[in-house]
């Protein structure tokens, strides 16, 4: 089915026009304009700070326009405020973090807030769970409605919430970065559901960063750069050069920019690494100027692994031996003074003190480094600071700055930062690029070649397929905790990885 | 570790841009928060308070009065400084206000009725608190038990300590050496008050200048973030509450240099005191943000409320509720400002009600809301 929106039969959902915001000082939108078909995805693109957000927030009903328009089935909108206001005009918006109760059941979730009421005037459970059974069979999907959400995979809780805007009867359908935490499987099951909705006439916008995804799912994509509207094209008519070169503004050289060589002598060597029900019999070793990939479905065990390895969880068999000598690390402290560093899955969660300012963050394990006598000496922080602000290309108001009032891809550069700033000899990045805009990633990807230059061991964990092709000398795939194969980068394709991460041909390949 | 970037790449023209290092006051948790002037608020209280107090009583403004003021503060800013830092690191320490009387029933204790060398009995007042301390802490970071409960738990213990010793008695204490280190003066200054001057610097240092200091806002800020930075947490939450009892045992002893006496029953309330301090001052009750000169600035908010409502005779029974008001406000103010997300969440999806700058900028009346309407635009501008 071609897409054509110039066709009369067309049902337009929704119009904004020339949607304007500041926040104090701060132009958020300058005039942005968007449309939206019934059974259409529409991708809205942009890089981090680009006034998606603010766009999705002012059709929820969240944040008030200073000017422009909202037309809804082609009437214009008075006033749109809050969001049971948005709801009303059949608008669910899926937001980035889901939120969820994770003791209720699925069902409880979908009709938390406006639960059907029996005669007597309680919760009526019986009718929430059938008519959310129903509203589940009808998408196809496989959820049981009475298990609590906290028991689901993170995928299936993203499953919750897309019923529970179907379940309002939702029109207009907006979906921010619904991928950002979904593997390969999951991502093309929410497809599915996606096109189904599509089918019964919903709209959806869509938001990604990820440009292979939103040339398989979206009919129309709209590029906002800067607050600024940039241009819609049809998605069968663009490419991703000419995407990428509307969001940033040029052309990006290239994305990747890894030049292979030739690996040094062995820095890191695993050997049987067992955790019960974690992961099993893990062995590989990592050469200087060499960067290991390790690919394989979310949740596979590649994680658990790294934090073994980085003395902040335990492990119960196997050794490590760094550069020959054989070490356990009891925890983080110890890694850290041999060497190793960690970026961390959830920088919110794990690698950032998110209440607190970029230099903060940025010389917090450095610390010891930067000591003389009992006081920190703030001259030599400052130094690191400033290097690795403009090393990394940060971009921050200052030093100082609350590091949660920057974007997603300059948070992750404090990430990055803070571990270059202890001069590492390994380097382990866990899904270093999640949430990250195209500048962002290309900051980060030339940082990886320039370390392997410099003959740091590189671990590489990562969903995204491109980032383990493009960068990796070998990838380890990782299967339920258990590392079925490891490939040479003349092994590496796209099919012969998946192939191993999905466990289809296992049998005849001994490792 | 150098890199550089082919021109034309992104980034190229910002990469060698200079972003201003200076932190003019080295404090890296008021920095954090964006907000230059974070204990303007409570300074207006303070001023504020000062002249409804000198036109409410004449006396109060005289040297005598502000000294007493002073002096009356101190007991509350130790115990403060430490719970400050336990709050920092996210946690609470309910068992000072006990501590305050264990350390001094058994210091004075042992020299009147052990018949000890002082040197000898303020040391095992000193080592009481700082024992309590120690088990608060390893039980917390060990067990994984919330301070609170800990604490509160402690907190009997202590005060069962100092009666189990004492008898239930007080015991009087009028030699001079003892006496001296609460009633002594060094030239105008009563001697409470410069411990108090050197404490507060030792603090201010230790906070924003040592690891130590640092580590304490990174754990209270995000725990497992600290913990993959490769922050050594349980010292730090063993030193912090062993550095809190130690503070409560030294506020015990020199209370009890100041009234000849050590009393089982003095210092009930205390750890709210210094809680109310510290939230008054800007300390997150969630942790990871707070100040050592906004909790002084809070103790002496407490202390002159007593004191203005000690001068113009108003029954120790209204105080309490008085100070009840006030402590209500400080949370009141500390659920709008330790919770960064605020004014995210109001952006970024859960808030049914928009928030319009410039909106409530207008309605300026009473003091906790003008605190609050700072933080919010401070935080909405950074």
């Amino acid at each position: 089915m071609v897409f054509n929106p110039n066709r009369a039969d067309r049902e337009k959902l929704l119009e904004m026009r020339s949607i304007k915001k500041s926040f104090g000082a701060t132009r958020a939108l300058s005039g942005v304009t968007i449309d939206l078909f019934a059974g259409e995805v529409h991708a809205l693109l942009g890089e981090n700070g680009a006034g998606k957000s603010t766009l999705i927030n002012i059709l929820g009903g969240i944040v008030q326009p200073d000017s422009g328009s909202i037309l809804i089935g082609g009437q214009t909108l008075a006033s749109f405020q809050g969001v049971p206001a948005a709801r009303k005009q059949g608008i669910a918006v899926i937001h980035q973090e889901i939120v969820l109760v994770p003791h209720l059941p699925v069902a409880d979730n979908i009709y938390l807030g406006r639960e059907p009421i029996t005669r007597i005037g309680l919760k009526d459970t019986k009718a929430i769970h059938q008519q959310a059974a129903e509203i589940v069979e009808t998408l196809g999907l496989d959820l049981d409605v009475t298990r609590p959400v906290g028991e689901l995979s993170t995928a299936q809780q993203q499953m919750v919430e897309i019923v529970k805007a179907i379940s309002v009867n939702a029109r207009i359908v907006v979906m921010d970065e619904p991928t950002s935490s979904l593997s390969l499987p999951e991502v093309t099951r929410l497809f599915e559901i996606i096109r189904r909705l599509k089918e019964n006439g919903v709209g959806v916008i869509y938001i990604s960063h990820r440009l292979d995804e939103i040339f398989e799912i979206s009919d129309r994509v709209t590029v906002i750069r800067d607050g600024t509207y940039i241009g819609t094209k049809l998605t069968s008519e663009t490419s991703p050069e000419e995407l990428v070169k509307m969001m940033v503004g040029r052309s990006l050289s290239a994305l990747y920019s890894r030049n292979f060589r030739p690996r040094g002598k062995p820095l890191l060597l695993v050997k049987g690494l067992s955790k019960r029900g974690a992961f099993e019999n893990i062995s590989f070793s990592v050469h200087q100027g060499e960067v290991l990939g390790f690919a394989g479905l979310v949740g596979a065990g590649r994680s658990e692994i790294m934090a073994s390895l980085f003395g902040a969880d335990d492990f119960d068999h196997g050794s490590i031996s760094l550069a020959g000598r054989q070490v356990r690390f009891r925890n983080t402290e110890q890694a850290i003074q041999n060497g190793l560093a960690m970026v961390t899955e959830d920088r919110k969660r794990t690698g950032l003190v998110l209440s607190n300012s970029v230099g903060f963050n940025l010389t917090l394990p450095a610390l010891p480094s930067l000591m003389s006598g009992p006081l920190v000496d703030s001259r030599r922080k400052n130094q690191m600071i400033d290097r690795f602000v403009g090393q990394l290309n940060i971009k921050t108001k200052s030093a100082w700055a609350p590091v949660s009032s920057l974007s997603g891809g300059n948070q992750q550069k404090v990430v990055v930062a803070k571990w270059l700033a202890i001069n590492p000899k390994i380097l382990i990045l866990d899904e270093p690029t999640r949430g990250v805009d195209v500048g962002a990633k290309h900051d980060i990807y030339s940082t990886i070649d320039e370390l392997a230059r410099e003959g740091l061991g590189v671990l590489l964990v990562s969903s995204e397929l491109e980032e383990i092709l493009n960068l990796c000398d070998r990838v380890c795939v990782v299967r339920k905790g258990r590392i079925v194969k490891t490939l040479t980068r003349e092994e590496l394709s796209q099919e012969t990885i998946m192939r191993y991460a999905a466990g289809a041909q296992t049998r005849g390949d001994r490792i | 570790m150098r890199r550089e970037l082919k021109p034309g790449a992104i980034g190229y023209e910002s990469r060698r841009r200079k972003i201003p290092t200076k932190d003019p006051d080295g404090d890296p948790a008021q920095r954090a928060r964006g907000d230059g002037a974070r204990n303007l608020g409570i300074m207006i209280v303070i001023v504020l308070l000062g002249l409804i107090l000198s036109f409410l009583s004449p006396i109060f403004l005289s040297p005598y009065n502000l000294r007493t003021v002073l002096l009356e503060i101190t007991t509350n800013v130790y115990i403060a400084s430490g719970m400050a830092l336990v709050m920092i690191l996210g946690g609470i320490d309910l068992s000072v206000g006990s501590i305050v009387a264990m350390s001094g029933t058994l210091t004075v204790g042992f020299m009147a009725l052990n018949h000890q060398p002082l040197w000898l009995a303020v040391i095992i007042g000193l080592s009481v608190g700082l024992a309590i301390g120690l088990i608060n802490g390893s039980i917390v970071t060990f067990f994984k038990i919330p301070s609170f409960i800990v604490t509160l738990a402690m907190l009997n213990v202590a005060r069962g300590i100092a009666y189990v010793y004492s008898g239930g008695r007080s015991t009087r204490m009028m030699d001079p050496a003892f006496t001296n280190i609460g009633s002594g003066y060094l030239w105008v200054f009563p001697l409470p008050v410069l411990y108090m001057f050197v404490l507060i610097a030792l603090f201010v240092v230790l906070l924003n200048h040592t690891k130590f200091g640092t580590y304490i806002y990174a754990i209270g800020g995000n725990r497992e973030s600290a913990r993959f930075s490769g922050v050594p947490i349980k010292k730090v939450e063993v030193i912090t509450f062993a550095i809190s009892g130690l503070l409560a045992a030294f506020a015990g002893i020199v209370l009890s240099a100041r009234m000849f006496s050590g009393q089982p029953s003095v210092g009930v309330g205390y750890e709210l005191d210094a809680i109310a301090a510290c939230v008054l001052g800007g300390v997150s009750m969630s942790g990871g943000v707070g100040r050592i000169s906004g909790t002084i600035c809070g103790a002496i908010v407490i202390g002159m409320v007593s004191n203005g409502l000690n001068l113009i005779n108003v029954s120790s029974f209204w105080q309490l509720i008085v100070k009840g008001i006030i402590i209500l406000i400080a949370v009141i103010i500390d659920s709008q400002k330790g919770n960064p997300n605020f004014f995210k969440g109001i952006f970024g999806g859960r808030g049914d009600k928009p928030f319009v700058p410039g909106n409530g900028a207008s309605s300026k009346n009473g003091k906790a809301h003008e605190h609050h309407l700072t933080n919010r635009q401070s935080a909405f501008l950074s």
